[in-house]
């Protein structure tokens, strides 16, 4: 049987050509489509997008109405926000910026912090981007030359640098300082304590144990005061430790063992393989642990680590217990202040530091997601 | 910013500096060339930094004016905010020199505690505010009355105890801060608000309209805050003791930081001896003969050190009250310098 004919009598039409494809119909497509399957795919669904939409909405109201819409914006002293209906008293901050920002700090030496800081944001910046190049000689800059010259430009006492004891430190100064020294500090640190703690040598194994469980099992704020206020009385009298110091030491301490407990998180999930392949290549114990182990399990406990630097970060504000105003401290001390004694006070210096805090530790968490998409090897559904 | 290099550095910058608990607290502020104070986290007109980042208040120059005394430079000070609870604490291990932290002034602390209580600079007591439209003038009008105060604290008791001994009728209504009941005053849950008076008079400027609310005359409790130093070192806790009787002394004869060059010409013998023109009474301290001219010169009398942070040269506007001169009906007694 041979088609001569494409129509006839019994075959009235035959598509001769392709259908041109159509998008997809808008209700599951597009905005639409997406809101219509996520948002609003039952009445129950829809009925709680409704509402969280309507809370959202009315919290985004109020915030804008206290913090921008009713504020007070310029002003010299308690007068200018104590109208009836104002909403947040910006003047109280502006008012006290510098020692939010470097708390007692010597207001003529102000420029001595704000350079050190600009110097860390130009290291810290081209360490963090992948694509910017000369990273060991950035590196080497950032955890060696610049520690020394953030001390001596903090601290002076060379150079003809006026000396700033570290008492006079406060502010945002104090819990960037405090905040950097225990992440830097911690994470090596940690490393160290984890692969000692799945150590075989027993010496070492118990001293990690040991180590760990010890800092773990006490608070923080028991080993500040203790450095703070029971160790002058066992030292020889007229030894006494920086206060700072002490509060550096004791969160740097205090969060490797934390970091040291999700390292070995990491470290427990990498197959026996991996080590027996690594053996069979003939590596020996460090270069097996540092090429092959480690690189995979940090990527793996990534989000643990930033976990435990988030809380670092927020945990700062125990300085206040060996008497120095972090950045929270400082403006909790400003309250007291009875030429700025109004009823928004509290709500402007809270919401004031609730934003600052946020900015940062939102954007230690972004990075972190960006290093782990940028290490993803395919191990994630 | 800075890395554990930096915490070695600064550990190799530990200061020896002064002793812990010890003799001799004098000779160690001299070599130091700075007093080491102990002073609240934030206390309104007591304990506060200002806009500049100096601490201000009447306990603050407490230990300007014995830095004044010593030093003879009222800014050589080392304030060290201290919370309630490590106060004792940080006096005893050498901290601090002086606690001139609104402490009240108890036996059992006085017992306990390894310091010495020297001189109540601030009668305090529980009082009470009210709404001015209330129309109540006295305590002792505040039958039935509906009382916010803090649930837990000695307040709550010292309330129970006033109104029962003076058969009055009350409802008391308990927060758990300070914040949430001075917003529960304010909405109107209750007509009257209880707590320290200093404190009334400092959270009357947090409310919308301070001057629609008043602090009622009568004090309920007794809380004398006082300066304290510690144990065992017996010249210290006079000098600190006596700049505060001399500064009481010179609001009493007239003194003030204005006229204190002019008043060393004063025929007045009282004064003479005060300000060392006659006799040598500071040095029998330990002191410099002008121990008095170098406090009041610097840091002014009490008078202008009470005006100027709490009273009425200030925003707090706290009347002198129990706080005025023994000789116009208060407390405040300086034993004669002779």
């Amino acid at each position: 049987m041979t088609d001569t004919t494409i129509a006839g009598p019994d075959r009235p039409f035959i598509r001769t050509e392709m259908l041109t494809p159509q998008p997809p119909p808008t209700a599951v497509s597009g905005f639409a489509g997406w809101a219509r399957q996520n948002l609003f795919s039952g009445p129950m669904n829809a009925l709680l997008t409704l509402v969280c939409a309507a809370l959202a909405v009315y919290l985004l109201w109020v915030f804008i109405d206290f913090l921008l819409l009713r504020a007070v914006w310029t002003g010299t002293n308690r007068e200018a926000c104590i109208a009836p209906g104002v909403g947040a008293c910006w003047p109280f901050i502006t008012n006290r910026f510098g020692q939010l920002l470097y708390g007692f700090y010597p207001a003529d030496e102000h420029w001595r912090p704000a350079t050190v800081f600009f110097v860390a944001v130009a290291l810290i910046v081209p360490l963090l981007t992948p694509s910017a190049p000369y990273k060991k000689a950035n590196a080497l800059l950032f955890f060696v030359a610049f520690p020394i010259f953030a001390f001596v430009m903090l601290h002076g006492g060379y150079f003809g640098l006026r000396t700033v004891e570290t008492r006079a430190w406060g502010g945002l100064l104090v819990t960037l300082v405090v905040a950097t020294t225990g992440i830097v500090a911690s994470l090596p640190l940690g490393i160290l304590l984890a692969l000692g703690r799945r150590s075989k040598l027993p010496l070492i194994k118990f001293v990690s144990i040991a180590f760990i469980e010890f800092w773990r099992g006490v608070p923080l704020i028991t080993v500040l005061f203790f450095a703070t206020y029971m160790l002058p009385l066992f030292l020889p009298s007229g030894w006494t430790i920086d206060g700072l110091l002490r509060a550096l030491v004791g969160v740097a301490l205090f969060s490797a063992a934390y970091m040291a407990e999700v390292v070995r998180g990491g470290l427990q999930a990498i197959p026996k393989g991996q080590y027996e392949g690594a053996m069979a290549m003939g590596l020996r114990y460090w270069p097996m642990m540092l090429l092959i182990v480690l690189p995979q399990a940090l990527k793996l406990v990534i989000p643990g680590i930033v976990n435990t630097f988030i809380g670092l970060f927020k945990d700062t504000t125990l300085v206040a217990i060996v008497s120095i105003f972090d950045f929270l401290g400082i403006i909790r001390a400003a309250f007291a202040d009875p030429n700025w004694a109004t009823p928004m006070t509290v709500y402007t210096g809270f919401a004031f530091a609730g934003i600052v805090y946020f900015v940062f530790c939102y954007g230690m968490s972004r990075y972190s997601r960006f290093v782990e998409e940028r290490l993803d090897t395919g191990h994630k559904r | 910013m800075k890395k554990i290099l930096t915490a070695l550095a600064l550990g190799a910058s530990a200061v020896f500096a002064s002793g812990a608990a010890g003799a001799a607290t004098l000779d160690q502020v001299k070599k130091d060339g700075v007093l080491k104070c102990g002073v609240s986290t934030g206390l309104p007109g007591f304990s506060n930094p200002n806009e500049k980042g100096e601490w201000t208040g009447l306990d603050v120059d407490l230990c300007r004016a014995v830095a004044a005394a010593i030093l003879d430079d009222p800014t050589k000070v080392r304030f060290t905010p201290l919370t309630a609870k490590d106060r004792f604490t940080a006096l005893q291990s050498g901290e601090v020199d002086v606690l001139s932290r609104n402490s009240t002034w108890t036996s059992s602390r006085d017992a306990t505690q390894g310091l010495n209580f020297t001189a109540a600079n601030y009668y305090d007591g529980q009082g009470f505010l009210v709404r001015k439209a209330l129309g109540v003038k006295s305590a002792m009008e505040l039958n039935g009355a509906s009382v916010c105060t803090q649930s837990g604290t000695t307040t709550e008791l010292n309330v129970a105890d006033f109104f029962r001994t003076n058969n009055l009728q009350y409802e008391v209504v308990a927060f758990q801060g300070q914040e949430e009941t001075l917003k529960a005053y304010e909405s109107g849950r209750c007509e009257v608000f209880t707590s320290d008076s200093s404190q009334l008079y400092a959270l009357r400027l947090k409310l919308a309209n301070k001057d629609e609310h008043m602090v009622l005359p009568e004090l309920i409790s007794k809380e004398p805050l006082a300066t304290a130093v510690r144990q065992g070192d017996d010249q210290w806790f006079d000098i600190v003791k006596w700049v505060h009787f001399a500064m009481l002394n010179a609001e009493e004869a007239g003194v003030t930081s204005k006229n204190v060059q002019e008043m060393l010409s004063s025929p007045n013998p009282d004064i003479r001896r005060m300000l060392g023109v006659e006799g040598n009474f500071g040095e029998q301290l330990g002191l410099t003969k002008d121990w008095v001219v170098r406090i009041v010169g610097k840091v002014g009398n009490y008078g202008e050190a009470f005006d100027r942070n709490v009273g009425a040269g200030s925003p707090l506007q706290i009347e002198r009250g129990k706080n005025a001169l023994w000789t116009k009906g208060g407390l405040q007694y300086g034993p004669p310098i002779r």
